[in-house]
């Protein structure tokens, strides 16, 4: 192990170009990048995005792979945060042709694959739907029975509806797969006549929604540190394995959910 | 490779003093970011204990209260996350390792090259030990005079400033002196074996 750790090559640094700019949300694009060279990722890694100024100043960012291993191109899906050096580049600056370096696949620990088995029991808040949307892309992809075989639900907190990401995809995997629930909950301003749930993310929700412990699901939860604290948190003491619980945080502050 | 020009990208540029502490690839934050894989663990300080050891040999293990008698001293120190954030001037306390392994070779317990803390959750990392030794890594406990929080760690966690935070493990309750280099939770899946910021060794393979 010692061996091949010191013998491996270091992931290298490549240029994407952006093909194609998806509006998700106001806040939120997708850009879909070529990225020749791409070695392939597991659902759930993440790239290092490095921009270089004309005087070289240089400064670098995580985001989550969208695309789902397979695809010919890679997807990032970028929030724009109020003074954001890099999120404001990559959401309002950035156009079809243009380029950006980037390195990954990176991380080994927040992945999952239909191989791994479910039930698979996703957890998000606002951008941190993209490593999750990674993994339902994925497995949306694998044939019927394995499908079925790893029924999936996710559980995903927005402000409004309005800026729920991924929206219409979401709506249409859950509309074509029995074995897929989408729940949302809208933290600010739900509609005036929402039916769902309209508050932050909390233990009475997670075992609403949730798989009992006894049926092992693997957990993925994923957003700012509040969200990703207190519902990791409320499933230890719903009893779930600690083990079975991957966790990444994207941020310092509340992010949006 | 030499970088390309990001078009229309002017950035927010830090300036001369924070520029020259930052390394290669980081930002400054202000706040206190959290990174973990999974849950935080919550043990409560009567359960607490803390262990220097090796592999088949002799340890020597401290209680809450025994670790609380041991010197602590109070550090201040920039720190560097492999998730790009630095924060400058945290203040830590924290019993020195050197203090740690000076009490355990009165034990019998002879240093080896490299170490291994483990901790609740499972997690370890690895360091050699000539990056825990002369004043370079702690025991941490407390932060900004306050007992450490369990999200950033508490009640206690490891403290190696000089190279990225994930070296600092959280929870930390036992050291192991080890005679080779073995990967850690993290060095395991693809991050750098130790982690020195200023060459920006993130993931395995960086020179
Ligand atoms: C593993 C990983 C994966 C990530 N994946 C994604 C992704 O798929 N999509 C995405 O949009 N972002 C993602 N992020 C967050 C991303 O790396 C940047 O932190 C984010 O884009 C902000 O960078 P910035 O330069 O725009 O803001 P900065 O200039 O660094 O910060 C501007 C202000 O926003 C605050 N801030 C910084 N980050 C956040 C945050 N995440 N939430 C709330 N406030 C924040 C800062 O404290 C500061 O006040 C990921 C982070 C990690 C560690």
């Amino acid at each position: 192990m010692t061996g091949d750790v010191a013998e491996a090559r270091p992931i290298a640094w490549r240029i994407g170009t952006v093909h194609e700019i998806i509006a998700e949300t106001s806040r939120v694009r997708t850009l879909v990048l070529d990225v020749p060279g791409w070695p392939g990722h597991r659902a759930g890694q993440h790239v290092d995005v490095r921009l270089t100024a004309e005087d070289g100043y240089q400064t670098e960012r995580s985001y989550s792979i969208a695309s789902p291993p397979g695809d010919p191109r890679i997807s990032l899906t970028i929030e724009r945060l109020e003074d954001g050096e890099v999120s404001s580049y990559l959401v309002d600056e950035l156009r079809e042709g243009d380029t950006v370096e980037l390195r990954g696949p990176i991380g080994g620990h927040f992945v999952w694959s239909v191989r791994d088995g479910g039930p698979l029991m996703l957890v998000g808040g606002g951008s941190g739907i993209v490593p999750l949307m990674a993994m339902l892309r994925h497995r949306a992809s694998a044939p019927d029975g394995v499908r079925r075989a790893t029924p999936a639900r996710l559980l995903y907190s927005s402000r409004s509806w309005r800026e729920v990401i991924y929206r219409d995809e979401l709506a249409h995997l859950a509309d074509t797969d029995d074995s897929l629930r989408v729940i949302h909950t809208l933290t600010r301003e739900p509609p005036p006549s929402w039916p769902g749930y309209a508050r932050r993310i909390d233990r009475a929700m997670l075992a609403e929604v949730t798989w009992p412990a006894s049926a092992h699901p693997h957990i993925y939860v994923c957003g700012g540190t509040p969200l990703v604290e207190t519902a990791a948190k409320a499933l230890v003491e719903l009893d779930y394995e600690p083990t079975s619980i991957r966790t990444e945080r994207f941020g310092p502050t509340g992010g949006p959910a | 490779m030499t970088s390309p020009i990001s078009r229309g990208f002017r950035g927010r540029r830090p300036n001369a003093g924070a520029a020259a502490r930052l390394p290669p690839g980081q930002y400054e934050t202000h706040d206190f970011p959290v990174l973990s894989a999974g849950p935080t663990p919550h043990t409560p300080l009567a359960k607490w204990s803390f262990t220097l050891g090796a592999r088949g040999a002799p340890s020597v293990t401290w209680s809450w209260d025994e670790f609380e008698a041991l010197p602590h001293e109070t550090i201040t120190r920039d720190i560097h996350c492999v998730t790009k954030w630095s924060k400058f001037d945290t203040v830590w306390t924290g019993v020195s390792i050197d203090t740690i392994i000076a009490a355990g070779a009165e034990k019998g317990i002879a240093p080896a090259p490299y170490v291994v803390a483990v901790c609740d959750g499972g997690y370890t990392t690895n360091l050699p030990l000539a990056d825990v030794t002369g004043g370079k890594a702690w025991i941490a406990v407390g932060y900004d005079d306050k007992p450490l929080h369990p999200e950033h760690g508490g009640p206690a966690r490891l403290l190696v400033p000089h190279l990225y935070f994930w070296k600092s493990a959280k929870w930390v309750r036992e050291l192991h002196f080890r005679d080779h280099d073995e990967p850690g939770f993290w060095e395991a899946l693809g991050y750098h074996m130790r982690g020195d910021p200023w060459k920006e060794q993130r993931y395995t393979g960086d020179a």
